[in-house]
């Protein structure tokens, strides 16, 4: 059987604490806390869940604890890790587990206390012994790497990486949720410390604590709920390699197969998008997904993102949260992406709002570069 | 070490049975333990499948097919494919860089001998086996000489 695009839809949709959460607080507090608030978002109650999907990088067994806590049994579960794109992956399996009734009322959830207690304790290093020899600082050298070679190749520059900080910094000033909450130029991105050049600490992700859940059901069931449903119409998953070193092409990422297949499910191409969240861990993330996505050629991501092409008022408005640059970056971000993408499909976001929002693209990416994962969100089953 | 680059194949120099771990349990030796073995010895060594194709890093079986792999020695001779400056909190910026050898396979190392922020993609650049503060024998590259 292939997947049906629309057959399901999501209808709960909520983070959790974001920033910087109380001494103590624990990964399961942060999730618990989203699971609760995204079924309050749509009426349905835990009792209902039977459908449970998480990943986490300070919990190896991410269901099983969240399970426990929240007293839920749940008749099917996946605790897939592949990284800040897991959730995306999530989506792809409950639209298979619900079609085939392995499950009903699906939630997705996940929480980081990565600020609290460190990137270090929170992400433990895994030894590599052809590459941990050599200390790359990672995950920011990987993706240094790969912007060294698109600026070789391409000829893209660090002013244009910087674009993309600044775009999301200018969506994150319109974030009440966001953690930066002041204006960045291109010169202060350029003068920054540099972690791994080309990279600024500015081209880098945040650090912060957070999480958040979705809930997702049949669309026959999620027309009876309390919002509008948001339809998935479309996924895609690859994987394409697990260390830097064992990347085939630094300037080419598996979203070019994940993004595809995603487009073919939904019927859609690129130009039927009218919001696109990708996953901006660092700033060159964004121009690679950006073209390997199909909204512009290899190589012309720089130009496309040149001029606020990405800022509020630009060609495309991609990231309105503010990204992972500039909203909130809890070691695995893909969550959140989703749940902006969901919200901007309902048109709940305010002064960022992107008007007549009918289809939202969130990208998901993990590792380093290693996983890519495209869902398409719609406010029509299709 | 034969450094034109021609047939680097030494037979002489691999260890007999280690050649196709397939074939053997990981009692006698793993893939690591090989590739070190033959850093000791002052050589970088790949794998090769039956059809001629360069694997790194060392592995037990093929990648795509399973099938069994060779060992061969390289002639340590390549181009930085790509190259970042890491700059500590502490401590002196240093270079990390992903070669391409000259036979096919590529690996993170680093470039020692000039300042790390010379290191350009496509320098050509030549093997170096160095002992390390761990005591274990590992390849970085220098800039290569003339030919």
């Amino acid at each position: 059987m292939t997947l049906e695009s629309g057959s399901i839809a999501i209808v709960g949709a909520a983070e959790s604490e974001l920033g910087q959460v109380a001494p103590g607080t624990t990964p399961t507090d942060l999730t618990a806390q989203g699971v609760v608030r995204a079924l309050a978002d749509c009426g349905l109650t835990l009792a209902e869940v039977d459908g449970l999907f998480a990943a986490n990088t300070q919990q190896r067994f991410a269901t099983m604890v969240l399970a426990e806590y929240l007293g839920i049994v749940p008749r099917y579960q996946d605790n897939t890790q592949i990284g800040g794109s897991s959730f995306m992956s999530h989506i792809a399996h409950a639209m298979a587990a619900i079609a085939q009734g392995l499950c009903e009322v699906a939630v997705i959830a996940y929480g980081s206390t990565q600020r609290s207690v460190s990137r270090a304790a929170a992400s433990p290093r895994e030894v590599h012994p052809y590459e941990t020899p050599y200390n790359p600082f990672l995950p920011a050298s990987a993706y240094a790497l790969a912007a060294a070679r698109h600026m070789y190749q391409y000829g893209t520059t660090r002013e244009q990486l910087a674009e993309v900080a600044v775009a999301a910094r200018q969506w994150a000033l319109m974030n009440p949720q966001a953690w930066e909450k002041k204006p960045l130029s291109i010169a202060e991105v350029l003068g920054a410390r540099m972690v791994s050049d080309p990279l600024t600490v500015r081209d880098c992700c945040l650090v912060t604590d957070g999480g958040g859940a979705l809930v997702l059901t049949s669309a026959a069931r999620a027309r009876t709920l309390r919002k509008k449903p948001v339809y998935v119409l479309g996924v895609g998953e690859t994987l394409s390699h697990a260390v830097i070193s064992g990347m085939p092409d630094l300037t080419v990422t598996g979203a070019a197969r994940s993004g595809p297949l995603a487009f073919a499910m939904a019927g859609l191409t690129p130009a039927d998008v009218d919001v696109a969240m990708v996953y901006d861990a660092f700033t060159i993330n964004t121009i690679l997904f950006l073209e390997d996505l199909g909204f512009c050629a290899k190589g012309e991501g720089g130009a496309f993102v040149s001029g606020g092409g990405i800022a509020p008022g630009g060609r495309l408005p991609v990231n309105t949260n503010g990204g992972g640059l500039s909203y909130c970056h809890p070691g695995m971000y893909g969550l959140l992406l989703l749940i902006e993408a969901v919200r901007q499909v309902r048109g709940e976001c305010g002064a960022r709002q992107v008007p007549g929002c009918e289809v939202a693209l969130a990208h998901g990416n993990g590792g380093v570069l290693s996983s890519q994962a495209t869902v398409l969100l719609g406010s029509s089953p299709g | 070490m034969d450094r034109n680059g021609s047939d680097n194949t030494e037979p002489s120099q691999v260890q007999e049975g280690i050649d196709d771990f397939t074939g053997h349990d990981l009692k006698t030796a793993s893939p690591l333990s090989t590739y070190q073995a033959h850093c000791r010895a002052g050589r970088l060594a790949y794998q090769v499948t039956a059809d001629g194709r360069a694997v790194f890093h060392p592995r037990v079986a093929a990648p795509g097919s399973g099938e069994p792999l060779s060992w061969r020695i390289s002639a340590g001779l390549g181009l930085v494919y790509s190259t970042t400056v890491v700059h500590p909190r502490e401590g002196a910026p240093y270079n990390v860089a992903l070669i391409d050898l000259d036979e096919g396979f590529r690996m993170m190392s680093r470039v020692e001998g000039i300042a790390p922020a010379a290191v350009a993609i496509g320098l050509r650049v030549q093997v170096r086996m160095v002992d390390e503060e761990d005591g274990i024998a590992r390849p970085v590259f220098v800039a290569a000489e003339a030919p």
